[in-house]
């Protein structure tokens, strides 16, 4: 019976990618580093480094079940980061202008890749590309080139300091007795979102459809663009999203921020099982996928590895874990 | 015809029977072929006659039986090993690599080389010569993609031709090609014919086989019928052999109704590759009424599906004519307003166009009626749960499998749910293309059961089968298309199998 529960356990993508982070904790427990792995500060910290990352996944999670990717959202993050900070720290604008008005250049972004994609038939991986390239170019432009921090310039040319805006602050915090950070609680948010569109709303069950068999979904009445473009728009936001929150953390808008992100975010959503082919997966393995490469290199880093082996170890146990969840499929 | 008694085949097929799990496709199937002559292999669709030649093209390997090449027995294993034995197959899906030369083309897999260095001259020049031998005067370094379809034919036999080939299958060559691009062709054959050469030839143009036919082989439900001259086969023979099965009474009999006409055609093209290509439907009319089954026949390229496809809005904008709906004119620009206008389309693909094999059962059946169930936008699974169990239990689909991933059912239960998905949006207008390809017995009566039940319920039923009693049984009248266009249409009653092949065929019918 023993055996029949784990084989059924292990049968389904959960179980296997469970199984994965399940490993990579117990080597934490044994390569502690003297008790740190044990404290609860390490935790904390675990989960404040990989939220930016796994914000990002949430979105990557929608575009790639519906059978696309989206490589712009490294450079989405970067010019979300530039104008939150202009916005908040040149411009002075308080947070209920800062938010909607970052969220709103995240769905523009989106918006542009998905039509794209859908509307213009590019190929998602060109179509992101462009994107990604192109939204890197607007974040240089708009921060004329520089890290868009709290050091301003005067008019005569001489430099001051200005104060930290409170939007930054209160998103670079912790709560409950300094033991969460906000941006892991806002990860968690972007999760839940990402679930409830996935699993209760009708959207979702189109994005499943679409990645599964486009052309049945669309002879079966899906509409195909719209959704796809939703799907766009979806990560454009939760870039966004992530951009304000390295913005916090950085205390600045860094228009070179963000470079690669969109790698380790597909990293994370395929090590969780999400099937780049589309149509199968899930969220629930998203967050399995951002906690798994989080703690993996947590464990590294509080080994004292350097960066060299972590790379290395990490592409390695990337290409395992895919392994192991491709087995289990046939 | 000219052949000598005493010329040995090139080419013998013995007995050959191939099974695909339990079915036989092919039982113990004789043909050859003698070299100098064009041998047409006849029969419906799903005679068997692509897999007999897929066999002897090396692409099936695991059959009973022998091939015998000049006598020697020879057994491919592999398209290319079949090449090397001097047989050569011209698809009717050409096999050639678009972005690539017409030389590169011709020479794929034998490209002349020196220590991996392609040689270019060498490799032109000789293409050229194969070129010219069929009269083409085209540029051969030219990519293939940039040459019309016909050409690209041509480019195909100058490739089989360059492989010294000696027996060569041409399946429906002329099906893209205009009637001077035919006479080239059939030029062609009478020159290939005089080297020595069997050509192989599947048509399903009657007009086509009295022109070029040496002798006929006619395969039905994979069995060799018969091998004739074809001077003693005329067309009414010929058809008598291919359809000449008893019909058998193990269809329930439909009993017709009918109401008010609910659809009607008025000169309906659709053009699936762009307006100015050419029409798949060319000018259709015809109409049905409420509780009507209307049987399309006709054979592979009749253009029955594209016309369903049309209707249906999946081909967009790309459609002419005029269409009416209850008596409205109508137009569809996507399947997403003709399922709200309640029309429904079972595609004869389930696993390619009908489902999403990912998806569990549930999700399937309710794909096309989900605005209906999620108010809002929020989904009810409880009503998603109750509409497919609704769909899902007249069809005896237990409870258990509407969590199942549909990939894993058989193939009648996947076209039982694909069936679901199709009346989960109550249709007035149902069309099936192949409603019961590729599944059991038993669950093909339980599907004509099912079509009697939508009848009785008023809904109008347009059915496209490449069965002919199945065409015959179900359908209160029968539309037969050729090429696109409507060549015959039948009242109740009336239809034969004879008559109905002869108009597939492209045999006008005075009735």
């Amino acid at each position: 019976m023993k055996l029949a529960f784990w084989k059924s356990a292990l049968g389904s993508p959960a179980g296997r990618a469970l199984l994965a982070l399940l490993l990579v904790i117990m080597a934490g427990a044994i390569f502690n580093a003297d008790g740190a792995f044990f404290k609860i500060g390490t935790h904390r910290d675990t989960l404040r480094q990989t939220s930016v990352y796994g914000i990002l996944a949430c979105g990557m999670t929608l575009v790639i079940i519906s059978g696309g990717i989206d490589l712009a959202v490294g450079s989405v993050l970067a010019l979300a980061a530039v104008c939150a900070s202009k916005m908040a720290i040149h411009w002075n604008w308080p947070a209920w202008e800062v938010v909607p008005g970052c969220l709103a250049v995240g769905t523009a972004c989106g918006a542009l890749s998905g039509i794209v994609t859908a509307g213009l038939r590019v190929q998602p991986f060109i179509a992101t590309l462009s994107m990604m390239v192109f939204a890197r170019g607007i974040a240089k432009y708009a921060s004329g080139g520089m890290k868009v921090s709290t050091v301003v310039q005067n008019a005569d040319g001489s430099y001051r300091n200005v104060e930290v805006p409170p939007l930054f602050r209160a998103i670079d915090h912790s709560i409950f007795h300094g033991n969460v950070s906000v941006v892991t609680v806002i990860f968690l948010v972007c999760v839940a979102i990402a679930w409830v569109a996935l699993s209760k709303h009708r959207w979702g069950r189109y994005l499943y459809a679409i990645g599964g068999n486009e052309e049945a979904a669309r002879l079966s009445g899906v509409p195909v663009v719209g959704a796809k473009i939703c799907a766009y728009v979806a990560s454009g936001i939760f870039a966004a999203v992530a951009g304000i929150c390295q913005a916090a953390q950085e205390q600045q808008g860094d228009p070179e921020a963000g470079v690669g992100y969109e790698l380790l975010a597909i990293a994370m959503v395929v090590i969780g099982g999400t099937s780049l082919m589309g149509g199968r997966g899930g969220i629930g393995l998203t967050l399995i996928g951002v906690l798994t490469i989080g703690y993996l290199d947590k464990i590294l880093s509080i080994n004292a590895v350097p960066e060299a082996g972590r790379l290395v170890l990490t592409g390695i146990i990337i290409v395992a874990a895919v392994l192991t969840q491709r087995r289990g499929r046939t | 015809m000219g052949l000598s008694n005493d010329s040995s085949p090139l080419v013998r097929l013995i007995g050959i029977t191939k099974r695909f799990g339990q079915v036989a496709v092919l039982q113990d199937v004789n043909f050859e072929g003698l070299p100098g002559e064009l041998h047409v292999l006849a029969g419906e669709n799903g005679a068997g006659k692509s897999t007999l030649i897929k066999i002897l093209a090396g692409i099936h390997t695991d059959f009973q039986g022998r091939i015998e090449i000049d006598g020697r027995e020879a057994r491919p294993r592999s398209p290319l090993e079949a090449a090397a034995l001097g047989i050569a197959v011209i698809h009717q899906e050409l096999s050639l690599i678009g972005p690539m030369s017409v030389a590169d083309n011709i020479f794929l897999g034998r490209t002349p080389a020196r220590a991996g260095f392609v040689r270019h001259a060498e490799q032109n020049d000789s293409a050229l010569h194969w070129v010219r031998q069929l009269g083409l005067e085209i540029d051969v370094r030219q990519p293939v993609e940039k040459f019309p379809v016909a050409t690209r034919q041509l480019i195909e036999i100058a490739k089989a031709l360059s492989q010294n080939a000696r027996v060569i299958v041409m399946d429906e060559p002329t099906s893209a090609l205009n009637a001077p691009e035919v006479n080239t062709l059939f030029g062609l054959i009478e020159s290939l014919k005089s080297r020595g050469c069997c050509v192989i030839y599947i048509t399903h143009k009657m007009e086509e086989i009295g022109r070029i036919a040496d002798r006929i082989t006619v395969l039905r439900d994979g069995q060799c019928v018969g091998v004739a001259p074809a001077a003693e086969l005329p067309p009414a023979k010929l058809i008598q052999w291919m359809v000449g099965r008893d019909l058998g009474e193990q269809f329930p009999r439909h009993t017709p109704r009918s109401g008010a006409e609910l659809l009607r055609l008025e000169n309906f093209s659709v053009f699936p590759s762009g307006l100015s290509s050419r029409a798949a439907v060319d000018t259709v009319s015809l109409s049905v009424r409420a509780g009507e089954v209307l049987g399309i026949g006709g054979l592979q390229g009749s253009g029955a599906s594209e016309l369903f496809l049309g209707l249906f809005g999946a081909y967009g904008a790309l459609t002419q004519g005029r269409m009416f709906l209850s008596n409205t004119q109508r137009r569809f620009a996507s399947p997403r307003q003709a399922i709200a206008a309640g029309v429904a389309l079972l595609t004869n693909d389930r696993k390619a166009t009908g489902l999403v094999l990912s998806m569990s059962v549930c999700a399937n059946a309710t794909l096309a009626g989900l605005p209906a169930l999620s108010p809002g936008g929020w989904r009810r699974p409880s009503r998603e749960w109750a509409a497919a169990k609704a769909m899902t239990a007249p069809m005896r689909l237990p409870d258990s499998t509407l969590e199942m991933e549909a990939g894993a059912l058989s193939g009648g239960s996947q076209q039982k749910v694909a069936l679901a998905k199709c009346l989960q949006c109550r249709p007035k207008l149902l069309m099936l293309d192949e409603p019961t390809r590729g599944i059991d017995v038993g669950a093909k009566r339980e599907i004509y059961q099912l079509v009697e039940q939508w009848t009785a319920e008023g809904i109008a039923i347009l059915l496209i089968t490449s069965e002919m009693p199945e065409l015959l049984t179900l359908s209160d009248r029968i539309a037969v298309l050729h090429r696109g266009r409507v060549t015959a249409e039948f009242p109740q009653g009336r239809a034969t199998p004879e008559a109905i092949l002869a108009a597939a065929m492209g045999q006008s019918i005075a009735e």
